[in-house]
């Protein structure tokens, strides 16, 4: 009887999870009337708005984990190597860009760099794209540092990088071929954690006035019947499919089967 | 000159000085152990020449060169760790080849020399596994090939058998022992298994509380030790307090039984004496022994050895004698007559 019981709560769990996802589904494939098809994903799909601003977006998503990958492990390896009474200082930092609302952060951006002030950062595309990918840094930043602090505390990083000083190897060489190695996976988690987040932003991009995705998905929603549940059906894959590639990395690194430290 | 010179070295964090003053010369070859027990800063001198520690003070010189500022990446010193560390992204061979590839060396000099390491090692077909498909003992061999691979000017062996079992670690510090001759290399290694320090070394150095109490041959810091320390961390040990009747005759009372041995002149009043199990008899011995009366408190069969625990006057003394298989041991409870000779009494100093 127990067991009936808990069986009956997770299936109202996923049903009430499901439900407007199948919904949504359905609804996406009702554009030709009176039958399913895929007209609306099709017209998605043909939409030049649509091509400039995913690709923009997948761009800007790329720089942006390089930038967090370059921020974060150094970062995170030097706290713990050297400064581990600074991480709790650390992790509230990263924490921020979740309890700041984006507007605030965009906005103080706006303030510094606008192009009367000393670093006009806003007065040209370049420079707003920097702006942007900073942005989407911090955005991401918590997402980030925690998956490369979970990887980092995963392996022995004080005897490792001790053992490829005593080899010969400087900080740089350790943190490529020793470091980073042992962390990718970790690193892979944040940054596929950070392509969905900044796919789908919207409050940096709009007040950066940037052609991203974000501000796409907004406009198709305010203008179009069909095309926004596709394009939300489409997004939702696309966050799925980051998810389903970190259990694929995880699974296909083998070096990750090590015993614990 | 000495290959390797550790002259004054001190080091401290904060008010506490966890190595107070440590002085140390090796010669070219020589193994030579850090024995003591946790905290003794025995890790921590090895670190400071190592580089991963930088000294308050004192110096390391390495065949005549000073490496005291030099960073560990540019010391040339190889070092095993005790939780092996190898690198869990590469393979054994890889691993080996670790340090050859970051001296630049080409790729077909650097498979041959990692080919040769690994035959050194006996794992000549475990090139392409991972760490995680090898044993404990695989992979601390492992570690030790890749230290050795780059052809350090020292070798520093940080515990490298602690995370082992028992077994292993008996045969694992002989191969280490019969690498280290076959290729000379000066080896420093730090332990605080004394068995492990007396069987494999040319010296030790017994470590306490930041200091060396004694440096010596197994032989000597085991049967000349020099302080209390030494003599009680060294082996197991009986001390017995004895009263001074003469010291210019070398005349001492034990419980009252009259000791004939050598003190410095002057002494007086009480000194502390130590003797080891495997000097004290069960039994009246031959004339001239000193003969104190005792009971059995325990008995422990360990094999070849069996270890009685006999109590005499206010002290529990400890006796090792070899098991006989026609002789069952003695029985707890048991009055007996503990004997020993006065020449195996070492006087302690501190």
């Amino acid at each position: 009887m127990r067991r009936f019981w808990s069986w009956s709560i997770v299936g109202l769990g996923v049903v009430y999870f499901f439900l407007p996802l199948v919904g949504m589904l359905e609804f996406s494939l009702k554009m030709r009337r009176g039958a399913y098809s895929l007209d609306a994903y099709a017209s998605v799909l043909a939409d030049a708005r649509f091509r400039a601003t995913f690709g923009y977006s997948a761009v800007m998503a790329a720089l942006t984990i390089v930038l967090g990958v370059l921020i974060v492990v150094p970062t995170v390896f030097w706290v713990r190597l050297k400064l581990p009474k600074l991480r709790p200082v650390i992790e509230f930092i990263t924490l921020l860009p979740l309890v700041i609302p984006p507007i605030v952060i965009v906005f103080g951006y706006i303030r510094l760099f606008n192009t009367s002030s000393w670093l006009p950062l806003t007065g040209s595309t370049l420079g707003s794209d920097i702006l942007l990918m900073i942005g989407y840094s911090v955005l991401s930043l918590p997402y980030m540092y925690r998956a490369v602090d979970t990887g980092l505390a995963a392996i022995d990083v004080r005897t490792l990088t001790e053992a490829a000083q005593s080899l010969g190897a400087g900080w740089a060489t350790v943190l490529a071929r020793v470091i980073l190695p042992n962390v990718l996976v970790a690193v892979l988690s944040g940054a596929f954690l950070t392509f969905a987040i900044v796919i789908g932003e919207y409050v940096f991009a709009a007040l950066l006035d940037r052609p991203a995705f974000g501000p796409y998905l907004v406009w198709a929603g305010g203008n179009k019947a069909y095309e926004p549940a596709a394009l939300a059906v489409m997004t939702f894959a696309l966050t799925w499919a980051c998810m389903a590639l970190i259990q694929l990395a995880t699974r296909f690194s083998r070096h990750t089967r090590m015993q614990p430290k | 000159m000495s290959f390797l010179d550790l002259s004054g070295l001190r080091k401290s964090y904060g008010a506490n000085a966890v190595v107070k003053s440590f002085d140390l010369t090796v010669e070219k070859g020589e193994f030579v152990s850090l024995l003591g027990p946790s905290g003794c800063g025995k890790t921590t001198v090895l670190r400071m020449v190592a580089g991963f520690e930088t000294p308050s003070a004192g110096t390391v010189r390495i065949d005549g060169q000073e490496v005291t500022g030099l960073k560990p990446n540019q010391r040339n010193i190889g070092m095993v760790f005790q939780a092996y560390a190898l690198f869990p992204n590469l393979t054994v061979a890889q691993n080996v080849a670790f340090g050859l590839k970051i001296k630049g060396m080409p790729a077909g000099e650097t498979r041959d020399r990692v080919a040769d390491m690994l035959r050194l090692i006996g794992l000549p077909e475990m090139g392409s596994r991972y760490p995680f498909q090898l044993s404990g003992g695989q992979q601390q061999r492992v570690a030790l090939a890749r230290a050795l691979a780059p052809q350090p000017r020292v070798l520093l062996l940080d515990e490298p058998l602690s995370a082992l079992d028992a077994k292993i670690r008996v045969s694992l510090r002989a191969e280490l022992r019969e690498i280290q001759q076959k290729l000379g290399i000066t080896t420093i290694f730090v332990t605080h298994d004394q068995e492990e320090a007396l069987s494999i070394s040319d010296r030790v150095v017994v470590m306490n509380a930041g200091l060396a109490e004694q440096v010596g041959t197994p032989f000597q810091v085991y049967n000349q030790p020099r302080t209390r320390f030494v003599a009680s961390f060294v082996g197991t040990l009986n001390t017995v307090e004895a009263q001074v009747l003469d010291a210019g005759a070398g005349r001492l009372a034990i419980h009252g039984a009259a000791v004939q041995m050598a003190v410095p002149p002057g002494t007086r009043g009480k000194v502390q004496l130590a003797l080891r199990p495997e000097a004290v008899h069960l039994g009246y011995g031959v004339d001239g022994d000193v003969v104190l009366p005792a009971t059995i408190t325990a008995v422990e069969f360990m094999g070849s050895v069996i270890r009685v625990r006999a109590a005499c006057a206010d002290r529990i003394m400890a006796l090792d004698t070899f098991n006989r298989p026609d002789t069952p041991p003695p029985v707890v409870g048991a009055a007996v007559s503990l004997s020993f000779k006065p020449r195996d009494l070492i006087l302690l100093e501190g």
